[in-house]
């Protein structure tokens, strides 16, 4: 069988050693007429060259952003990963490896895990940052939770412009605690939350405003000003960067007084992978550590006075504090965090402001093409790396005519966003090529003009 | 006994901020086919930030052997045997590891419409299929990215099953074996915990779920086989009890690798169940995740599962979001779709047969671990084990010795340490966890090693309090760490 090594004799071997004379004999506790009969209803062993086949057969069923112009982001981006990041992160010592309880053989883990940390803190701007949560959508879903731990209140105010399926996550997160979610309006102009929404929506109970940014339609919000407004009212605000590249250009949310920052890390050295495994990182400043969810690493000595790193603050989880814990999270997703790690010190500090550069410049690029073609931009504000169009008419056509020409057109806001029926969300990374936005440029002018023609 | 651990050059590497060279640079960004944008002139420049305080910055050169040298500090399942129990470490197969970077896999963005990742969502159908057939359950969500996540995922179903009849239930009941995350989930899904202690023997009898069962509860959460490696047999009848109270019952499937193809948890009165696919189903641990829970329900449950849902009409997959009564999502998008393809690959390399034989294998390592040291190490209940077994610290007490330097002596005889202080039950428990993955040698070096380790224990108990030697480093101070949190670098 594979991955098992016994032989029949080791088999035989072992249960006379147990004083079995079968295997039936240890399974006495199970009832006997409840057992599985036969054989469970599964396909049959395959070989490894059989498998390979198989997968190989399944997965070009799919279509990669490799094949088609991909032009989708919302969450999940596209980026170039070096080659030394998968290669570092095969190193089956850190793979096999189990979340590091034992310091003494994990060093190799749990010094990673404390750069990591530091990496998150250096990017943000805030003191500390755990060793990861799953993914952006639950580390704002944790966020919200710790702002309630912190400030003792219930209200929470979501941006309407925060990603929706991260707004979903919150709600399914926060039924058990009697929810007290409200939703501040977006500004329809200029594409960002709305100040005086917010206003409305604040008031002595609220513990948070979670406030996406670049925000969900790529525009930058005004964290500053929110950040007053928000502690006027004694209440925490929360930042979402779902793009951690825009962080080698823009001002990191600890300058702008934000008081816990989270989001998604998947943009630094993970693959898109259909949607997961994903990277939630949680920063916060140093008066809320012990508010925090998930593991910490902390730097200490070994008993010659070596420096050395191990698991820390543990009396805030779940397997010390059970349901008092700050969060029930245990498993959670190192070694992306190790992958991100590796691209962040591939990068580098001229790295990945080049990096944020050439993001940049890529969406402006493509802003200027479309606007050439007479596709409106939805909102005013400025964007990162993508950006929302505004067609005239529905854009499932569209992007259906589009795909016909290899082009993934980007995403359709009205699954969302009933009342922005034409709008579609634009992304360019270093991934696209001039060369590919012209063609889809010109393919997106080709399918329109006709219908104006008419 | 010869100890395992050998010589072994082992380099210091600093941080890699201290590596650091100001203008050195690793991988650059690719050029600019379009031409470079004007920053400054279109973004406000008080939203545009300054120096990236202390970022590193180092050749790929560097890199390479900064991560290789920590990468060597490190243990892991190809570096020796890992019998942590309760984390099921067995081999992590190569071929899953290639699949999940296929780029059919690994390049496909969430968002792209459904005729571009038919196969990807066919072998998510197929995925859930597979554990709906192995647990006996009727629906599979594939959703949930960890154990405790899976473990929220139940808990919120359940808790909507009872709200949307009008007569919301306000407690779980969850025995005094279980792992940490059951109350904590219970609790974040809005729950009291309601504990209940576990027999003589070591499982649940049916008279103390009824002391405790009565119309506010809403299910019964165990772990079947419990961390204490037992099966929990009275399981049918006290689920038939909390039925009869209008109760689910929950199951952690974190022991999930004892029961495939022998015994389904759904015919055993399970209404839920939590699959770790980074246990059972052979997915590597990464150094603490990515993992996996999906979970599985039964069918009145089902209308409740997370959003999307895969359905397949004919040849063709879709996902379905409209579904009224779903709890919502746990996560944005899908699940941890690349973990989902080395179970996958695992389950399909294994077959039915294989699964089957992995279960029992498993039954038979963990037994023979148990018979071998029988003697040497004190067993709290001596009753025929599943997957694990655990032992305590008792007999070695008396040196003055206790399971934290068995485990650390352990290590120098080139072991990972078994589970340590868990089941809570168990004082100074050692929880052992072969998997169906190891040899008969391997194990009976396992053995022989502890046998020398109790001998140690007895003639020269300072060997133990010394361990590890052969590390990088010796004995961590954990104590300090929280005294004196030193939780990032800063530049000094």
């Amino acid at each position: 069988m594979p991955y098992i090594p016994h032989t029949d004799n080791d088999a035989k071997y072992i249960l006379k050693a147990v004083g079995a004379g079968s295997i039936d004999e240890l399974l006495s506790a199970l009832p006997a007429a409840l057992r599985v009969k036969g054989r469970l209803d599964l396909p049959g062993s395959l070989s490894e060259q059989e498998l390979k086949v198989l997968l190989k057969d399944l997965s070009s069923r799919n279509v990669t952003v490799g094949e088609y112009s991909s032009f989708l982001g919302a969450g999940a981006y596209n980026h170039y990963i070096p080659s030394i990041v998968d290669s570092l992160i095969s190193r089956s010592e850190f793979y096999t490896s189990y979340t590091p309880y034992q310091p003494e053989i994990s060093q190799g883990t749990l010094q990673a895990i404390f750069e990591y940390q530091t990496l998150v803190c250096q990017l943000t701007s805030m003191d500390v940052a755990n060793a990861s949560l799953y993914d952006g959508a639950s580390a704002v879903a944790e966020a919200v939770l710790m702002a309630r731990r912190i400030t003792g209140k219930d209200g929470i105010i979501l941006s309407a412009a925060l990603h929706p399926e991260y707004r979903e996550t919150v709600k399914t997160y926060l039924v058990g605690a009697g929810n007290h979610i409200s939703e501040a309006l977006y500004c329809t102009d200029a594409g960002t939350t709305l100040p005086e929404a917010l206003e409305r929506s604040l008031s002595d109970d609220t513990a948070c405003v979670v406030v996406q940014h670049p925000n969900f339609f790529g525009s930058l919000e005004d964290l500053g000003s929110l950040s007053e407004a928000v502690h006027r009212k004694k209440a925490l605000l929360i930042a979402v960067i779902t793009e951690p590249v825009s962080l080698g250009l823009l001002k990191p949310p600890g300058a702008l007084g934000c008081d816990i920052v989270v989001g998604e890390n998947q943009s630094f050295g993970n693959p898109l992978s259909y949607g997961g495994p994903y990277l939630g990182f949680l920063a916060t400043k140093t008066e809320f550590v012990r508010q925090m969810p998930g593991r910490l690493v902390g730097q200490t000595v070994d008993k010659n006075g070596n420096r050395a790193f191990c698991l820390t603050f543990s009396t805030r989880e779940q397997h010390i504090r059970r349901e008092r814990a700050t969060s029930n999270i245990c498993t959670n997703h190192g070694l992306c965090a190790l992958a991100a790690s590796i691209h962040m010190a591939s990068l580098g500090e001229a790295g990945l402001r080049k990096l944020a550069r050439l993001n940049f410049s890529k969406a402006e690029y493509l802003k200027e093409k479309l606007k050439g073609i007479g596709v409106p931009l939805a909102f005013k504000t400025q964007t990162f790396n993508e950006f929302t169009i505004r067609l005239d008419k529905d854009p499932e056509p569209v992007l259906k005519a589009l795909l016909k020409k290899k082009i993934i057109g980007g995403l359709a806001l009205n699954r969302f966003y009933p009342e922005l029926k034409g709008h579609i969300l634009i992304t360019a990374t270093e991934m696209n090529s001039k060369k590919e936005m012209d063609a889809f440029t010109d393919a997106l002018s080709g399918i329109l003009v006709p219908a104006v023609a008419k | 006994m010869t100890v395992n651990g050998t010589k072994g050059l082992l380099l210091e590497e600093p941080l890699i901020f201290e590596r650091s060279s100001p203008g050195r640079a690793g991988v650059e960004p690719a050029s600019f086919d379009v031409p470079e944008a004007d920053v400054e002139g279109i973004i406000p420049k008080d939203m545009l930030r300054d120096k990236i305080d202390g970022f590193p910055e180092v050749s790929e050169i560097d890199i390479a052997r900064h991560y290789t040298r920590l990468s060597q500090w490190n243990f892991g399942v190809d570096s020796g045997f890992y019998p942590l129990g309760s984390c099921t470490m067995k081999y992590n197969p190569k071929i899953n590891e290639e699949a999940a970077r296929f780029a059919g896999f690994s390049m496909l963005h969430p968002y792209e419409p459904e005729e571009l990742t038919q196969g990807a969502l066919q072998l998510m159908h197929e995925l859930e299929g597979y554990l709906a057939e192995i647990s006996g359950m009727d629906a599979v969500t594939l959703q949930p990215s960890a154990g405790a996540h899976g473990e929220l995922c139940g808990l919120l179903m359940i808790s909507a099953y009872f709200k949307d009849r009008g007569r919301p239930r306000t407690k779980i009941i969850i025995p005094d074996t279980a792992h940490g995350t059951n109350p904590a989930s219970s609790h974040l899904a809005g729950f009291k915990v309601v504990p209940v202690k576990s027999e003589g023997k070591g499982v649940l009898s049916l008279e103390a779920i009824k002391e405790v069962m009565d119309e506010e509860v809403a299910a019964l959460m165990l772990t079947n086989p419990n961390t204490l490696g037992l099966f929990e047999r009275n399981i049918k009848e006290i689920s038939d009890f909390v039925h009869k109270k209008g109760g689910f019952v929950y199951c952690d499937g974190a022991n999930l690798n004892a029961l495939m193809g022998i015994i389904k948890l759904g015919e055993l009165g399970v209404d839920v169940i939590q699959f770790n696919l980074h246990k059972t189903f052979s997915t590597p641990h990464g150094g603490g995740g990515p993992g996996s829970g999906p979970v599985g329900v039964k069918k009145a449950l089902e209308p409740y599962l997370p959003v999307p849902r895969i359905k397949k009409v004919r040849a063709k997959y879709s996902l379905v979001f409209n579904r009224p009564k779903s709890i919502g999502r746990l996560k944005a998008f899908y699940g941890n779709f690349g973990i989902m393809v080395r179970a996958y690959s695992f389950i399909r390399r294994m077959g039915a047969e294989g699964l089957k034989k992995a279960s029992e294998t498993a039954i038979l390592n963990a037994n023979y671990i148990k018979e071998r040291l029988r003697g040497t190490f004190h067993l709290p209940y001596d009753e025929p084990c599943m997957h694990e077994c655990v032992f305590s610290d008792k007999y070695q007490l008396g040196s003055g010795i206790s399971t934290m330097d068995i485990a650390k002596r352990l290590i120098d005889y080139g072991f990972h340490p078994p589970t340590v202080y868990f089941p809570l039950v168990v004082h100074g428990a050692i929880m052992i966890e072969p998997t169906e993955t190891e040899s008969l040698e391997t194990l009976d070096k396992f053995i022989e090693a502890m046998k020398a380790i109790a001998e140690e224990a007895k003639t020269s108990p300072q060997l133990l309090k010394d361990a590890p030697t052969k590390t990088k480093v010796q004995r961590v101070d954990e104590t300090r760490a929280a005294r004196e949190p030193v939780l990032r670098w800063r530049k000094g």
